[in-house]
């Protein structure tokens, strides 16, 4: 199996303190893998340096390689722009622009110049709502606001504006804590759907969420990997005591 | 693949030339700021020596000075604090602790407007009311005048300094027996003292820089004045005048007569920001 | 013990009632009298007041139209100048630049608005009226001396300058505004622009576009305070009641046709006509910060929801 994301020896510092201890990890290409721990492990953390989306926080300071098709995104020469086009994010709170829904799709493919006309453009947004599984409850309403939308709708909304400009890897963080349960699992669905084509990276406290959609799982500890094996194995027999205890809900 | 690179790049350069743009703009005002403060300096320092502070104008030739400007000012500012802030604090505290009903909803409204209320129609107001009936300008109208652009301003940060004040310090004296005005009295003021006196303070550098609501309502003077019924010089008025008058000698006073107002002025603002340095 | 608290807790809060009712009553009145005082001119001369070209006090003429000109054209001019000069301060303070800069920075820009209005008058009259008579006004003349705006006499004193001293002096206020409103926006709108691979400015596209209302309100907010703006601009407009499409003309604003004359207004006809413009200029700000208010609010209020 090939890896998509290749993480060694990755230290990462809130100015003095250290956040993430020496992290060595494979992603593989069209997985889902779901990264799990208490809150305050630096899963989010870790989440947030595959696509450089620590560098907005100033004190903020990784070492170590990413390597995302075999370049290191810590290089010196990195284009973050283009970095973070490839690889996409959701966020754990919905954060659609205050625009209509289709200025939202279409925000990503216009800055990037990823359309020939209007009906491509037309055709694109159209593409992304049907992939984030949402074109049938808003394709009468394009034009009203995004804020009009239920909050399941609206981080599908972001998940279909992800899509539209056409990254290789996902990254979610907790995109499904806000949501009821309905919500959650048509987003759970799509999870599962989108993994055919993407990379998924998702960072979720919610075992049964991760055992449901991931192929492989990481367990995190105060900023350490303490264990990374597939879910299957994870969930039934995890290599680690540490793990277990998490798991079976002893600490948490 | 080439036409996607330049777009990129064209992208990038767009976003560092807009940075650089916004920086210019910062830098402009800055530069305003230092340019306007120099000139005063430069200007202001020559003229500055103590027969100035003390002197009163005198005929154009005889020197003159700003000692009972200064003597003026402080008057009005005075006679401003002592009826604003305690009216401006009371109001402020009303808002912050029973401000969520009708009343308190239009009270706050009419202090925002207040606030926004051009200082000359201040000015006018209180001609029509004080100094009409009077029949003459003085020390008192010109103090109201002030008073009253003071009181909406000291209201509302007074209001936000006691916001601040965490309920639970409240319900912990509450908890205790105290009657609620004790607890506003001596735990919700005193937890909020330090805003409410830098908000003071910023007022008064406010009013010490008011000149239109003074022209026509303490007037001017060209005498030592201590008494509120007469007209009254101020500082900022004898800038004016000195400013827009015809001859040379008078455009020096009121280069030095504007370096004090403002030394006062930055030096209040200055000090707050030291007292409030925590917040930022 | 529980009777004193009772008997405190309403003498205490009368006290404050009567405080909070003394702005109450200072807004009110100051309406009443001003109505009052002005209802002489108010009833003889009606609409015509205010459309009228003429202004002849010692003759009873008053037309207060190159008044209400000047003033609506020297605020539009400030703002023209201040609205991108405080935006891009803003946006280079909150989006740009690293704290350690920005905090210094912003206390400058905050100190300009301390500065009084008539410094800033005393200022213009003895160096930046020079300035534009030598240098920006001959540079206007030179390149757009085509348009009317930059035509005429050039003097140093009259619109132009009077513009510009204005917009220095809302410049800061704006600024103060616009700060705010962009701190609030939530941090989820930036991260949500960058993770599809937008630049810094395509960002702060977003940022300024979640901030829109809020930020007309700023501006609405500067045109409030340029509109009342008394001092700076009478030292430096020329105070000559004209109607003049040439920037380098000498005109006249409400606030400071009261600051120049009012003192000497002693028969009542004049009096009034002086009031009504006062009047006419509180009323105007009146509404001009209320609709601010009222946009700048709804934007902290959905950021906040």
């Amino acid at each position: 199996m090939e890896s998509k994301i290749s993480i060694s020896n990755l230290n990462f510092y809130y100015g003095k303190e250290q956040a993430l201890h020496d992290i060595t990890l494979e992603i593989p290409e069209r997985q889902v893998v779901a990264f799990i721990g208490p809150s305050g492990c630096g899963k989010s953390t870790f989440l947030r340096t595959l696509n450089r989306m620590n560098d907005t926080i100033p004190i903020a300071k990784a070492d170590g390689t990413v390597l995302i098709d075999g370049k290191d995104i810590y290089a010196p020469n990195t284009d973050v722009v283009a970095l973070r086009r490839k690889v996409g994010m959701v966020f754990q709170k919905s954060n659609p622009f205050p625009k209509s829904i289709f200025e939202n799709i279409a925000y990503g493919i216009r800055i990037n110049r990823m359309y020939e006309n209007k009906a491509d453009l037309e055709q694109k947004v159209g593409k992304a709502l049907h992939d984030a599984a949402l074109w049938d409850e808003v394709k009468d309403r394009l034009n009203t606001s995004a804020f009009g939308l239920s909050g399941g709708q609206q981080q599908r909304l972001c998940i279909a504006r992800a899509l539209a400009v056409q990254p290789e890897v996902i990254l979610m963080d907790e995109p499904a804590s806000a949501l009821d349960p309905i919500a959650t699992q048509k987003i759970e669905e799509l999870i599962v759907e989108l993994k055919k084509q993407y990379t998924i990276v998702i960072v979720t406290h919610n075992m049964q969420q991760a055992a449901r959609v991931s192929d492989r799982t990481a367990f995190f500890m105060l900023g350490k990997l303490v264990e990374y094996n597939a879910t299957q194995k994870m969930f039934t027999n995890p290599d680690e005591r540490l793990t277990e205890d998490y798991i079976t809900g002893r600490f948490g | 693949m080439s036409n996607k690179e330049s777009l990129h790049r064209r992208r990038k350069i767009v976003s560092s030339l807009t940075t650089t743009i916004t920086a210019v703009c910062a830098f402009f005002a800055i530069a305003v700021l230092l340019i306007i403060l120099s000139y005063i300096f430069v200007r202001g320092i020559a003229s500055i020596n103590l027969q100035f502070l003390v002197d009163t104008p005198k005929p154009v030739g005889e020197g003159g000075g700003i000692g009972n400007a200064i003597v003026g000012s402080v008057l009005m500012t005075l006679l401003a604090c002592v009826i604003g802030l305690p009216i401006g604090i009371g109001a402020g505290v009303y808002l912050a602790e029973f401000g969520e009903n009708l009343f308190g909803k239009t009270v706050r409204f009419l202090a925002d407007t207040l606030i926004g209320v051009p200082s000359i129609i201040v000015g006018i107001f209180i001609y029509t009311l004080v100094v009409l009936p009077m029949g003459r300008q003085s020390g008192l109208a010109g103090g109201l005048a002030l008073a009253i652009i003071m009181i909406p301003i000291v209201a509302r940060t007074t209001e936000e300094m006691i916001r601040l004040v965490p309920d639970s310090m409240r319900e912990a004296a509450l908890a205790l027996g105290a009657p609620q005005w004790r607890v506003t009295w001596n735990i919700v003021l005193p937890a909020a003292s330090t805003g409410i006196t830098t908000g003071a303070m910023l007022a008064i550098a406010r009013i010490s820089g008011e000149t239109a609501p003074l022209l026509f309502t303490a007037l001017n003077s060209r005498f030592y004045n201590y008494f509120y019924d007469q007209p009254m010089a101020s500082l900022t008025v004898q800038i004016y005048n000195y400013a827009t008058g015809p001859f040379d000698v008078e455009h020096k006073m009121a280069w030095a007569a504007t370096l004090i107002l403002i030394t006062l002025i930055l030096a209040i603002n200055i000090l707050v920001r030291f007292l409030t340095r925590k917040r930022f | 013990m529980a009777q004193t608290g009772t008997i405190g807790d309403k003498v205490f809060r009368t006290i404050l009632v009567i405080t909070a009712a003394i702005i109450l009553l200072i807004m009110v009145t100051m309406v009443f009298i001003m109505v009052w005082n002005a209802l002489p001119t108010i009833k003889s001369f009606g609409l015509s007041f205010l459309i009228g070209r003429e202004w002849k006090p010692a003759d009873s003429i008053f037309g207060a139209l190159p008044f209400i000109y000047g003033t609506i054209v020297s605020s539009v001019l400030a703002l023209i100048i201040a609205v991108p000069i405080s935006l891009g301060i803003a946006v280079f303070l909150v989006e740009q630049a690293p704290k350690k800069i920005a905090t210094p920075v912003g206390f400058m820009v905050e100190l300009l608005a301390a500065i009084p209005s008539v410094v800033y008058g005393l200022w213009g009259i003895f160096v930046l009226a020079p300035f534009v008579r030598d240098y920006l006004g001959v540079f206007l003349e030179k390149y757009f001396g085509w348009l009317p705006f930059f035509q005429g006499r050039l003097t140093g004193i009259g619109m132009l300058t009077g513009g510009i001293i204005l917009a220095l002096m809302i410049t800061p206020i704006i600024t103060a505004v616009v700060r705010d409103i962009l701190e609030v926006v939530p941090t989820q709108q930036r991260e949500a622009a960058l993770a599809l691979g937008a630049t810094k400015w395509e960002t702060t596209q977003i940022v300024l576009g979640n901030a829109a209302s809020g930020i007309a309100g700023a501006v609405i907010l500067g045109l409030g305070r340029a509109l009342g703006e008394t001092m700076a601009i009478t030292m430096v407009i020329g105070n000559s009641p004209q109607i003049s499409a040439s920037l380098f003309e000498p005109a006249y604003t409400i606030a400071s046709v009261l600051a120049a004359n009012f003192a000497d207004a002693t028969d009542e006809f004049y009096l009034s006509a002086l009031i009504e413009m006062g009047l006419v200029l509180f009323l105007v700000t009146f509404v001009v910060n209320a609709f601010a208010k009222l946009l700048v609010a709804r934007v902290g209020k959905r950021m906040h929801a």
